[in-house]
């Protein structure tokens, strides 16, 4: 599989999902959003960082480029689409995947750690993982605070559309466990099939053996990223 | 055609939690103002011309539907003058 990892003006988790995804032996490129997908793309990652240096709202100019568009169109062919962090600001943005991400309750960036339980296995996502599992991540955004409509989220929660909440170490899922305020607790939502997914933690810095073995860091977000061997 | 100012005011919806108007409030009591609450609000003004003011302010609307603001988290309204 090769994955087309978007670059926008602003991105700056790029280099590091194409690290990432090189230590899993997935073939990635970066593609700059004014090239367009090549042929080849069989999957897509949509990085984190600052598109357009958060104009308006976070992801909310590059959710309204062309390339997007393309994103869309092959999210709708079965082609696995994966956004982190800014890459979930645009994918929300977008539509491909319900609810917005918006100002974090401390009004602060927070950098930090955090336990995600695993809410839906049944996903490329998190096959590597069984349900109910507790994995850890690194968090960076100052806009992740999940919002959705009452309705919408009875909608995808009915439809086991919840990916990842965040929780205790111990899986519990708690107030004081959510970083930002998000509704619910939701870190992670599945677009409106199985292979479209948003998360605002980011696996690829929790994925190579020599930043994530040795320090605590973990190596969980490798189960995610295999979603595209 | 005319000229129009279309003033299309995005706001959160009542219940959206506001982190930064909050702080905004903290800090403006810390200044030692007395306040009950306080809310932000984005605020676009756009030239444009039309037909008359009601195709203003429908363009100006679906402006605001499609990228000024996001459906999930917030209302908005619009007001057309014609442009002086």
């Amino acid at each position: 599989m090769t994955v087309s990892i978007v670059r926008f003006g602003g991105s700056n988790c790029d280099r590091d999902a194409a690290l990432a995804l090189d230590s899993l032996d997935i073939d990635a490129e970066i593609v700059w959003h004014e090239d367009g997908l090549p042929d080849s793309t069989d999957g897509v990652v949509v990085p984190g960082g600052f598109s357009y240096g958060d104009y308006l709202r976070a992801g909310a100019m590059a959710a309204r480029s062309p390339l997007m568009d393309e994103v869309r169109a092959r999210a709708e062919d079965g082609t696995p689409v994966l956004g982190v962090c800014n890459g979930a600001q645009i994918g929300s943005e977008s539509g491909l995947t319900p609810g917005a991400f918006t100002t974090n309750r401390s009004a602060r960036f927070q950098c930090e750690h955090v336990h995600l339980r695993v809410e839906n296995a049944d996903t490329p996502f998190t096959r590597a993982f069984d349900e109910g599992a507790v994995i850890s991540l690194p968090i960076a955004h100052g806009e992740g605070r999940f919002e959705i409509k009452p309705a919408e989220l009875d909608a995808i929660r009915e439809d086991d559309r919840v990916l990842f909440r965040y929780c205790e170490a111990d899986g519990a899922v708690t107030d004081a466990a959510n970083p930002n305020g998000s509704t619910d607790n939701v870190a992670g939502v599945l677009g409106e099939r199985e292979t479209v997914a948003v998360l605002m933690p980011h696996p690829e810095r929790a994925t190579l053996d020599d930043i994530g073995a040795s320090n605590g860091i973990g190596t969980d977000g490798a189960g995610i990223l295999r979603a595209f061997e | 055609m005319t000229a129009y100012t279309a003033t299309v005011t995005v706001r959160l919806k009542r219940g959206v939690l506001d982190p930064e108007a909050e702080q905004t409030r903290e800090a403006l009591e810390r200044l030692d103002f007395e306040l009950d609450a306080l809310r932000s609000a984005d605020r676009f003004d756009i030239d444009l011309d039309a037909a008359d003011a009601s195709s203003a302010r429908e363009r100006a609307a679906e402006m605001a539907e499609r990228l000024l603001a996001n459906p999930t988290i917030h209302d908005y309204d619009v007001n057309v003058v014609e442009a002086e």
